[in-house]
């Protein structure tokens, strides 16, 4: 169903994960991004994958969750090893060849990390959205982009839109989710034909969807109209940021774990 | 006539395996007779709406079965088409789904989709706009100009020109103004009279289900605590004040003449029956006195 889709769901938590400043916690998320580029061989991934299973534990996150936002991208992952294993070529004999078809063993180890490396990443990132609320993140963001706003431009803006996008993200799937049933209902066919048919058949999904999040950008721009709503100058916040020892604490366990990770690199170099 | 749906250990658990399972309905058994005009109440969370989505065949059960016109509806999954052909389903706030250039397309999308042909297409659109109050000038509209009102009875001519067997509304009445509200329900009660179509009314308001239904279903807690006719449903006014719902005003007046001890029936729920019985008491009165 469409509203199994999970990516950017909050579930509020009291764990230290949720506790983190969110700054921190982007931070830290770009540097596992970074760290899975680095990390070249298995032994490394197989650690950063360790290291996110403890992080998904310790922030009370069921791991079954990661399934659940694997899935929208399952068709990348897989379009990724295929690629990885039919167009890397090696130094050695192919293992396997079949006309045109070669795989070599780089190619197997490569769609392999390759794989891995992205359902890390989705996972890690994942945990950030899990933890985080939408809220917070983008207050996050536009405090960390905020030296931007020294070369005019309007970083509280578009921490503002970001807010509302991700805010209206389950909204508008779960109208969609509406929508269909509400055409399904009317006999209309949604998963079966060619592909123009079916192209054709979602055009009564798309203008209602469209018409809805017109009117309710309406509704909300009035909503905050109503409210004062001015922009971002002069505008003070309900919840300050601000960086507690707990935070720098896990910030060097993290990036001493990142370092130990990417040391392995020179450690397991035959592998 | 018999059961045009039946429903057998019908059971809904949403997330099944997950930490926040929940059961939306649980082990439903009945029957819907066809030709009635069933009301189903409940309040909100008790599985109402998880139970007509069953009956369009939009969600599939957990366990149990349906039964529509005595066939086993999932006993070929590619064929539920077929079943939302005969059972209508007009969802809560139908206005939305409507996209086309026009109302007279938006309200042929259905028959369309069935494969009638031209002319069958047009004699239904003409038909359903005429009972749901649409008229030519209307038609040619676009369905964005309408009012809400107009929007809502247009989506649900787009249910009725299919021409179901069953026709499931829910809560078409909410959000419109008193006379709106008339309008929509008196005309859905002229299409039952009229074609002998099996109606499942959703709502609210119990005022509506009483001048409306001739069967009530009250559901709880993703039960069916009561199936029966709407006199006798509303004499239970206690067990469905307990359930969080409740009964239409002149029911309530009723009970508390019985309560200040004056001798009139419980079971009392549209206004007509109401005058009729306070006259029979008056006569019965004065009768009395002579």
């Amino acid at each position: 169903m469409i509203r199994d889709i999970t990516i950017g769901q909050h579930f509020p938590g009291n764990s230290l994960v949720h506790r983190l400043d969110p700054r921190m916690k982007i931070i830290l998320t770009i540097g596992y991004i970074v760290l899975l580029f680095l990390a070249a061989n298995p032994a490394g991934l197989l650690l950063s994958g360790l290291l996110l299973v403890i992080l998904y534990r310790s922030s009370n996150i069921p791991l079954k969750l990661i399934g659940k936002s694997l899935k929208p991208i399952f068709p990348i992952i897989v379009f990724t090893v295929v690629l990885n294993l039919f167009f890397v070529t090696g130094q050695s004999q192919p293992l396997v060849e079949f006309g045109f078809i070669k795989i070599y063993s780089e190619g197997i180890r490569y769609a392999i990390l390759m794989g891995a490396r992205i359902v890390l990443l989705i996972a890690g990132t994942s945990l950030l959205t899990y933890t985080t609320s939408p809220i917070s993140l983008t207050d996050a963001i536009e405090r960390l982009l905020s030296p931007l706003a020294k070369l005019h431009c309007s970083v509280h803006e578009l921490a503002m839109v970001m807010t509302i996008a991700l805010r209206f993200i389950p909204t508008l799937i779960e109208e969609t989710d509406k929508i269909m049933n509400a055409q399904k209902a009317r006999g209309a066919q949604l998963d079966s034909g060619t592909l123009q048919q079916r192209m054709k058949a979602m055009v009564p999904i798309l203008i209602p969807l469209f018409v809805s999040a017109f009117r309710r950008a309406d509704e909300l721009a009035m909503a905050m109209e109503c409210r004062c709503y001015r922009g971002g100058e002069g505008r003070t916040r309900l919840k300050q940021l601000r960086l507690t020892s707990k935070d720098w604490i896990c910030f060097v366990v993290c990036v001493a774990a990142f370092a130990a990770i990417w040391l392995t690199n020179f450690a397991f170099q035959s592998l | 006539m018999g059961a045009i749906i039946r429903a057998e250990h019908l059971t809904q658990i949403y997330g099944q395996g997950m930490p926040d399972a929940s059961t939306a309905i649980d082990d439903l058994s009945f029957e819907i007779e066809e030709g009635d005009f069933v009301g189903l109440i409940g309040s909100t969370g008790s599985g109402k709406s998880t139970l007509i989505n069953h009956f369009n065949g939009i969600l599939k059960p957990t366990s149990g079965k349906l039964y529509i016109d005595g066939q086993d509806m999932w006993a070929d999954p590619k064929q539920i088409r077929k079943f939302r052909f005969l059972v209508g389903l007009v969802f809560q706030y139908p206005e939305y789904q409507l996209f086309e250039e026009t109302v007279e397309k938006d309200i042929a999308y259905g028959p369309i989709n069935m494969g009638l042909s031209e002319q069958e297409i047009r004699e239904r659109v003409k038909q359903a706009a005429e009972l749901c109050e649409i008229d030519a000038e209307m038609l040619k509209k676009s369905p964005f100009d309408l009012s809400g009102g107009q929007k809502r009875r247009v989506a649900i001519a787009g249910v009725i020109a299919m021409r179901p067997r069953v026709l499931v509304l829910d809560e078409p009445a909410a959000g419109l103004d008193p006379e709106g509200r008339d309008n929509i329900l008196s005309q859905i009660k002229a299409y039952h009279k009229e074609t002998g179509t099996t109606v499942v009314l959703v709502s609210h308001s119990m005022e509506d289900i009483a001048k409306y239904a001739d069967k009530v279903i009250v559901m709880n807690q993703s039960k069916i605590k009561m199936y029966d006719t709407t006199e006798k449903v509303f004499a239970r006014a206690e067990e469905l004040l307990q359930m969080g719902l409740s009964v239409p005003q002149v029911t309530k007046i009723f009970l508390k003449l019985r309560e200040m001890g004056i001798n009139v029936p419980a079971n009392v729920y549209t206004i007509p029956y109401a005058v009729k019985t306070i006259l029979a008491h008056q006569a019965e009165k004065k009768g009395e006195i002579v």
